[in-house]
């Protein structure tokens, strides 16, 4: 490629050979490239995330293996001794005379967070960041590639680390003898489900936002947090005055959890609200897909 | 989409942009006023203009990334309402605005932006060594694009544009930001490229940059074409051969300039100079003296472009 | 003929110089930290004057949801004193020491580090006359400001929920000042060894644990005694427990030694920080 076909009196002409007619050919026509990527550029875009993935992959997999470890020393084992003193052996009341230990009370509702914290972590700067600090999404908007493209491939990027995210979580439970029952598994896709459901929306908002004033800030503080708090989490709903139940209800992560619940330790309720909770879920996820999929065309023309 | 629309069919002389009554609005603002023009293959053409003329917007909507308010645009022969991804997948593009990818390393920065065009590995590795050592930066294929001066990260993102083999370069104010040794490098590696029969389509407010790279441009301001020709036919048709530039200090410049009434075609009283235009420069400072006018300095040169935007607008390119 | 002039005075500047070198530190330390604190209050004032003021809503939504939610599941637990006492009770002045850790480390951490590496404010400011001691302590005070605001904010709300049982659980507000203290002066030094994002990630990896294991939630007990150990060499768990002993008013020997151990870390921190100022800067 250092062969100099041609020599020029121009003010720098030192080195390089002309490209375009002499270089490489691609193998594809404009209009078959165009058809290609018309069909499989979701693809790219998530081939394009992972690539730009493996610059900080040490911190992906030290936070999905670190994490569980740490939340379930602390909160299954360390918390779970001073509840379990007190709820006595049978364990967090359930009603309809059911207990469960509350490290198993407790394992799906920490798997079901860890799914919305790396929801809300890849739903906000990144997003904010294709469209402005980085402006990555500008490169790609020159290409075939259309803006509901790139959508989908985030979310595609997302999933795969939330199932790796979930799925080393659940290991872990199992490890630590938290889900008694062989449908545990099923808890995996309803966290990442819950993922969505909160993950789509926001990033429909963070796409939509033209100047970083802090709002990420305070999604984190009072979206974010009263969600990891007041989701019965860490304790039945109904622990909670009634007057601020009606957040559980809202809560995707409530839903996602008690689902996770459901599949773990086969919590017991009515069909129709397993049904209802999965519908709820999928209904947010679809709104904030449709959403941040007018919100990219509109910010990217295309 | 016919064999017709297919670049490579389309020889040199067909022509590949053609707009009519183009027009862009956001809001109440009109950002493009009803342009035509058109471009042939192989032709290097420029959109001249100070900053907010329109020249961004009618590129966007070239590139098929803005939607046109009304008026006609075919890019190939195509729609880019209806094309978009086919005519953009005949371009190279070049933002105003750097858009690397950061957290990739500068050969990584090629390969990924040829895979959006759907290019198979096998063409994209040896194809980015091809573009680095074209742009220069065959030594830096594995430093961060953070690593890069502003030269090199323009560097590569033309290489970068050129990764799809394009016979069409929209390049939006390629050197703006950048030293005068990096512009001359990046100059230098356009006119290869135009040599080599790539239809070059650029926006600039540097008259020198227009009159080294366009064969032919378009002159705009609001929105509205003000003239349309070749850097030379334009600087005929609208200044005279030479310009005198007379400097008499900031606060006389306006007084004096209605004392030099008579020589030359016209006189241009600026804040900080007078111009005067004249097909001989050297005999009107010589009139100058001898009405007992002694200007700080004195220049005489060839008229730019800047003269002619400043005749067909009475403002300056930069402001 | 004017060179040699210019040669000579530049040899008689430094003949001024030791009036300030007399001083110790004088290469570092201007004696103007106030140019610095006023700066960043105004900087915080005018711009995210909301979002700071929303940090103090983080401790409060902990309080309510365990001490309320989980304490109906825990009943009540054993406090410093050696009594009975609520949950809320029990985990309030440890919210209160992990707040005040939380927004140290966030402003000597984050904070410091995109100023000085993205901002590049300091390089700014060191332009002045200021030295980075000045600038380290201006930003390390500000901390402390908003440290203090916090903490009277959040002993506040324990008023307001009946969970403010001694009269010496109002020295909570200072002791968390020290505590953030000692974790500002060495945030900001171990921040100077940070490089990339991707580095910073490190710190947060080392707060969780900290805040979990550190008694907040639960009493040491519940772990066997080597982990016990280890713990108890964590600086939160002495802010733990200084602040718990201080609102349940069973001072001892013991609240002496956490403070202690306050002190001696605030001033290995600031000894770390001045050094590595004077690396980055002074080189």
């Amino acid at each position: 490629m250092t062969e100099i076909r041609r020599t020029t009196n121009n003010a720098a002409g030192t080195a390089g050979g002309l490209p375009a007619r002499d270089g490489l050919r691609p193998p594809l026509s404009p209009l078959e490239s165009a058809a290609r990527v018309r069909r499989l550029g979701s693809l790219y875009v998530l081939e394009h995330w992972l690539r730009a993935m493996r610059g900080y992959g040490w911190t992906v997999l030290l936070t999905a293996v670190g994490t569980p470890l740490v939340y379930l020393f602390a909160m299954g084992v360390g918390l779970a001794a001073l509840v379990d003193a007190n709820t006595g052996a049978g364990g967090v009341p359930l009603g309809a005379g059911r207990a469960v230990p509350y490290l198993v009370f407790v394992a799906p509702a920490l798997l079901a967070t860890a799914a919305i914290m790396v929801a809300a972590e890849e739903n906000t700067y990144p997003v904010m960041s294709g469209f402005k600090w980085r402006r990555t999404y500008y490169g790609p908007q020159a290409t075939p590639l259309a803006s509901r493209q790139l959508v989908n491939g985030h979310c595609l990027g997302v999933l795969c680390r939330l199932l790796l995210t979930c799925g080393l979580y659940f290991l872990f439970l199992l490890l630590f003898g938290a889900v008694p029952e062989a449908s545990g598994w099923a808890m995996i896709p309803t966290a990442a489900l819950g993922g969505f459901a909160f993950g789509l929306p926001l990033m429909a908002y963070a796409s939509g936002i033209e100047d970083e004033k802090g709002q990420f800030a305070l999604v984190q503080r009072f979206v974010v947090m009263p969600l990891f708090l007041f989701s019965g989490t860490f304790f039945p709903l109904e622990a909670m005055p009634p007057a601020v139940r009606w957040f559980g209800w809202i809560s995707p992560l409530w839903h996602s959890t008690e689902l996770g619940r459901v599949a773990g330790y086969g919590q017991v309720e009515p069909a129709w609200l397993t049904v209802l909770r999965v519908c709820y879920l999928a209904l947010l996820a679809a709104a904030g897909w449709l959403l941040a999929r007018r919100v990219y065309a509109r910010r990217l023309g295309t | 989409m016919s064999q017709a629309h297919r670049p490579d069919s389309a020889g040199r002389g067909d022509i590949v942009v053609s707009a009519r009554n183009l027009t862009k609005k956001f809001g109440d603002f009109t950002a493009v006023d009803a342009i035509s023009f058109q471009v042939r293959a192989g032709e290097s053409f420029g959109l001249l203009g100070p900053n907010g003329a329109g020249k961004s917007t009618t590129m966007r909507m070239i590139g098929g990334v803005s939607r046109r308010t009304s008026g006609e645009l075919a890019i190939m022969g195509l729609d880019p309402d209806r094309h978009g991804p086919e005519i953009r997948a005949h371009l190279g593009v070049v933002p105003q605005q750097d858009n690397l990818d950061q957290e990739l390393r500068v050969r990584d920065n090629l390969i990924v932006y040829g895979r959006y065009f759907g290019l198979p590995h096998s063409y994209l590795r040896p194809k980015a060594d091809e573009l680095l050592e074209f742009a220069q930066l065959a030594d830096k294929a594995r430093a961060k694009v953070d690593a890069l001066s502003g030269g090199m990260k323009r560097r590569l993102t033309i290489a970068r544009s050129l990764v799809n083999d394009p016979r069409m370069l929209l390049l939006d104010e390629p050197t703006t930001g950048l030293d005068p040794q990096a512009r001359h490098i990046l100059w230098d590696r356009l006119f290869r490229l135009k040599e080599s029969g790539v239809t070059l389509i650029l926006t600039t407010h540097y008259m020198d940059e227009a009159e080294q790279l366009c064969d032919r441009l378009i002159v705009v301001d609001k929105g509205r074409i003000m003239a349309e020709g070749s850097p030379a036919a334009l600087i005929r048709e609208h200044s005279t051969r030479e310009v005198l530039e007379l400097r008499f200090g900031s606060e006389r410049n306006a007084a004096v300039a209605a004392e030099l009434g008579g020589i030359g075609e016209r006189q241009e009283a600026l804040p900080d100079r007078v111009l005067i235009y004249a097909d001989d420069g050297e005999a009107a400072l010589e009139q100058v003296s001898g009405r007992g006018l002694r200007p700080l300095t004195s220049l005489v040169r060839r008229s730019s472009l800047e003269d002619v935007f400043l005749r067909l607008t009475g403002r300056s390119l930069i402001d | 003929m004017s060179r040699q002039t210019l040669g000579g005075t530049s040899r008689k500047q430094p003949a001024q110089l030791p009036v300030l070198s007399g001083r110790p530190l004088a290469s570092l330390y201007a004696g103007n930290v106030r140019a610095v604190f006023a700066r960043g209050l105004k900087a915080t004032w005018g711009s995210n004057w909301a979002i700071t003021a929303s940090g103090f809503v983080e401790p409060v939504l902990y309080l309510v949801a365990m001490g309320v939610g989980l304490g109906s599941l825990i009943g009540t637990v054993e406090g410093p004193g050696g009594e009975r006492i609520g949950y809320a009770n029990y985990i309030a002045p440890a919210l209160l020491a992990v707040s005040a850790m939380n927004g140290a480390v966030y402003d000597s951490t984050w904070n410091v580090f995109f100023k000085l590496n993205y901002a590049k404010l300091y390089e700014g400011m060191l332009n002045t006359s200021l030295g980075p001691l000045d600038v380290a302590l201006g930003e390390i005070l500000l901390a402390l400001l908003r440290g203090a605001l916090y903490a009277t904010g959040f002993t506040a709300v324990m008023g307001v929920m009946g969970l403010v049982t001694a009269p010496w659980a109002l020295l909570m507000v200072p002791a968390a000042v020290l505590v953030a203290f000692g974790f500002a002066s060495f945030g900001m030094g171990v921040t100077s060894f940070m490089k990339t994002f991707q580095q910073m990630d490190w710190i947060s990896f080392v707060m969780l644990p900290m805040f979990l294991f550190s008694a907040t939630f639960y009493p040491l007990s519940v772990y066997p005694e080597p982990v016990q150990w280890m713990v108890q060499a964590l600086p939160l768990w002495h802010g733990v427990e200084l602040l718990r002993q201080l609102s349940a008013g069973a001072v001892t020997a013991a609240t002496g030694l956490h403070i202690l151990y306050y002190l001696v870390m605030i001033l290995l921190g600031l000894v770390l920080t001045t050094a590595r100022l004077r690396r980055l800067f002074l080189s």
